[in-house]
């Protein structure tokens, strides 16, 4: 066939994005590793005791969060994915809302039902990714063909050595890679570590972010952040490399499910849907009571000027505003490299430099922006860095979000189209163009998605006169007396509220049944 | 009515056709059966003008259609993929081709309903194409190509994809569909007894050729080399 070569479409498709990702996130990175020379950077970093229970603590309690979440989505899993009930869909959203939240929201939450401390935080890593195991491993789970357990059954083996025998041996692969983004999540945690530590307890993340703004001790700052940076593109070169092998397996398209058996099976099928359900609504119905304590202060402040306080309504708009102009960037240099990528196929350098970002942790690239972007204009001081470091967190997510939709342009449709009739011009306006818009609008609304909860990037880069939602809660929450935290319950409900309905917007228009991640 | 006289396609140095002929009248069902590689799909597609053929010609109702734009052809193909736009629904699907050629929305509604009436699928006619299973994704393609009426259609391998109990059915389905319509048509598949089932006159290719063609008693009785004897596993009379 005739390949049609656009070489200016190509130039700008690949030009872009380089020089976007250059400037906004290598360029700060040389600079993050030129700092982290000076100094004692690497030598405190690796020697200091604080630093080493710093490293070892976000080793262990990642670790311990990933294991309670698979333990606790398990069972969940195999209710959703073994059988058909009625508001099976339902079940499935609610399960996901707690892995769109915010981090400061689920942080909140959790404060307005637990004391801060060490079990908090776990039990909210827990609550935010549970989600991941149940859609990664229940999409698998849900095609291994359920009569070969019967005839593992039929040949006299119990439930539970049909598990260990027939069903998790299947789906191991799935298992490996959920744990693996769990893992990476609870490693990289910030937000949620920030409100319910209290200070006490410390990530890496939250060193790295303390020693550059309360002790300005930068170069340590720095050698911790390439650390970090190092660890977490390791994860997730295995975590892609199980996904891969994850994806060789050859599975049945979905069967359909029977309804559980009556008598054990169903009650035990109940008994799970209440218990996990009813755990994962705690937090939520947890926070908008918090909001509504005091009769409706938090709710008036919102609305009432507080001399003391950055007013709530401006940060709501702007943090509106950012997301608008946070996912047109990403949406723009997302989707230029995305039809690169659907044009000259995935995997090569490119691609890894897209996924960069997301191996990035978004500490390391606030304080990336302010170490780096002083030249050639000094945009500091400016609120463009919010939605510019929005735009960069996001950008992986947008690329991911529309290379499905866009390479599902296949060159059969447009024949198709021919054949049926339709002119060049016609198949791309009939075909192309609604695929495409339809894919740009997914990665906008994932973006602002992002946008909207982002709080790592955002500390370092707001301004108190142009501060965003999530940045405002947290500082809401540090205030002392109930009327302040009942104004960070109300403005988590709205943040929540937000981000909600975006994800719902995206749902009806991608309308087929695709994982985030 | 189509005349396919001596075309070669090469994909590089390799030649996918290499001077194969055929004729098809009007209403005939002709089954194209080869084994694979044989260049059958190729055949289709360069009568559908998605492959530029280097030389030989094809002939419609005695017009050269060299140079002639797929989308001004006017026949059907059913992909082997089916090839479904995943952002139309059922009915936009089978819409699509009425749509093309201008045809009055009531006019299109009626036909749409017509055809997929006849696959069964009304019910299904607001779903997402990628909601359905394999068998009602080929019913879907199968209307999508029938529903413009084309005089000739082309169909790849149309029950490939699906497991023997449905292709039986779904191989008389489609005959009587053929039928219906009056329309010419061209039958790939590699599977002797679905190719004798449907067709009026079977042609058989082998390395980009059409070596023989008849009706499947005639090619059994009398194959006209020992590689056809070999391929149709028949017999020579001694």
């Amino acid at each position: 066939m005739k390949a049609r070569s656009r070489p200016a479409g190509t130039a700008l498709a690949l030009g872009l994005p380089v020089l976007f990702l250059g400037y906004f996130f290598l360029y700060p990175l040389i600079r993050i590793l030129w700092l982290s020379l000076s100094g004692e950077g690497w030598t405190d970093a690796f020697t200091r005791p604080r630093f080493i229970e710093a490293a070892w603590f976000t080793l262990w309690q990642a670790s311990l969060s990933t294991v309670l979440t698979v333990v606790a989505a398990l069972p969940l899993t195999w209710v959703v994915s073994r059988f058909n009930f009625r508001g099976k869909a339902l079940v499935r959203a609610f399960v996901t809302v707690p892995f769109v939240l915010p981090t400061v929201v689920v942080g909140a939450a959790f404060l307005s039902v637990f004391d801060a401390g060490l079990w908090a935080l776990i039990a909210a890593h827990v609550f935010y990714n549970v989600a991941v195991v149940v859609r990664t491993v229940g999409g698998v789970w849900s095609r291994i063909d359920p009569t070969m357990e019967d005839a593992a059954a039929v040949l006299g083996a119990s439930p539970i050595r049909r598990f260990r025998m027939i069903v998790l041996p299947l789906i191991r692969p799935a298992l490996a890679s959920a744990s693996a983004i769990v893992f990476l999540f609870c490693f990289t945690s910030f937000g949620t570590v920030l409100v319910l530590g209290q200070g006490r307890l410390r990530t890496l993340e939250v060193e790295i972010y303390q020693q550059a703004v309360n002790f300005l001790d930068l170069p340590v700052a720095a050698a911790l952040s390439l650390i970090q940076l190092a660890t977490v593109t390791a994860m997730l070169v295995v975590s892609a490399r199980t996904q891969k092998r994850a994806s060789a397996l050859t599975l049945a398209s979905e069967t359909r499910l029977p309804g559980p058996r009556p008598g054990g099976q169903r009650r035990s099928a109940w008994a799970i849907l209440t218990v996990s359900l009813g755990l994962l609504a705690v937090p939520l119905i947890g926070l908008v009571g918090a909001s509504l304590a005091g009769r409706g202060v938090g709710w008036r402040s919102l609305l009432t000027d507080t001399p003391s306080a950055v007013d709530p309504l401006p940060a709501i708009a702007n943090s509106l505003g950012y997301a608008i102009v946070a996912s047109l960037i990403a949406v723009v240099v997302g989707g230029l490299a995305a039809s690169w990528l659907s044009d000259h196929g995935a995997g090569g350098w490119f691609d890894l430099l897209l996924m960069l970002p997301l191996g990035t942790s978004a500490v390391t690239i606030g304080f990336g922006f302010l170490l780096a972007l002083d030249r050639p204009i000094d945009l500091r001081g400016t609120a463009a860095l919010v939605p510019l470091a929005h735009a960069l967190v996001a950008i992986p997510f947008v690329v991911r979000a529309t290379l499905p939709l866009l390479r599902s342009i296949k060159r059969e449709l447009r024949e198709a189209a021919a054949v049926l009739g339709a002119s060049p011009a016609r198949v791309w306006r009939e075909i192309d163009l609604p695929i495409v818009t339809r894919a740009l609008a997914v990665g906008a609304g994932f973006a602002a998605v992002v946008s909207l909860g982002e709080f790592g990037a955002t500390s370092f880069v707001v301004r108190p006169a142009s501060t965003t939602v999530p940045a405002l809660i947290f500082r809401y929450l540090g205030r002392p007396g109930s009327s302040n935290f009942a104004t960070a319950m109300a403005l988590a409900v709205v943040l929540a509220a937000m981000t909600a309905i975006i994800v719902l917007l995206i749902d009806r228009v991608r309308g087929a049944e695709t994982g985030m991640f | 009515m189509l005349v396919v006289e001596d075309v070669s396609v090469h994909f590089g140095e390799k030649a996918a056709l290499d001077g194969a002929s055929l004729e098809i009248g009007p209403g005939e069902v002709v089954a194209l059966l080869g084994p694979s590689g044989s260049g059958k799909s190729t055949l289709l597609r360069a009568i559908a003008g998605l492959e530029t053929i280097e030389s030989g010609r094809i002939l419609f109702n005695g017009k050269d259609l060299t140079g002639v734009p797929v989308h001004e052809r006017g026949f059907g193909l059913m992909f082997q993929s089916y090839a479904l736009f995943p952002h139309l629904s059922v009915a936009d699907n089978v819409a699509f081709g009425l749509r093309m050629k201008n045809v009055a929305d009531d006019d299109v509604r009626a036909r749409v309903a017509e055809v997929l009436g006849w696959v069964g699928l009304e019910q299904f006619a607001l779903r997402r194409v990628d909601r359905l299973s394999g068998g009602e994704q080929q019913r879907v393609a199968l209307a999508r190509t029938l529903a413009p009426r084309p005089p000739l259609v082309m169909l790849d391998e149309p029950v490939g994809a699906l497991d023997r109990m449905l292709r039986e059915r779904l191989v008389e389905d489609i005959g009587g569909l053929l039928d219906r319509e009056g329309a010419a048509a061209i039958y790939v598949t590699h599977d002797h007894e679905e190719a004798r089932a449907i067709s009026d006159r079977v042609a058989i290719m082998r390395d980009g050729k059409v070596v023989q063609s008849g009706p499947y008693q005639t090619l059994a009785t009398a194959p006209a080399t020992p590689w056809v004897t070999e391929f149709l596993g028949v017999k020579p009379r001694t």
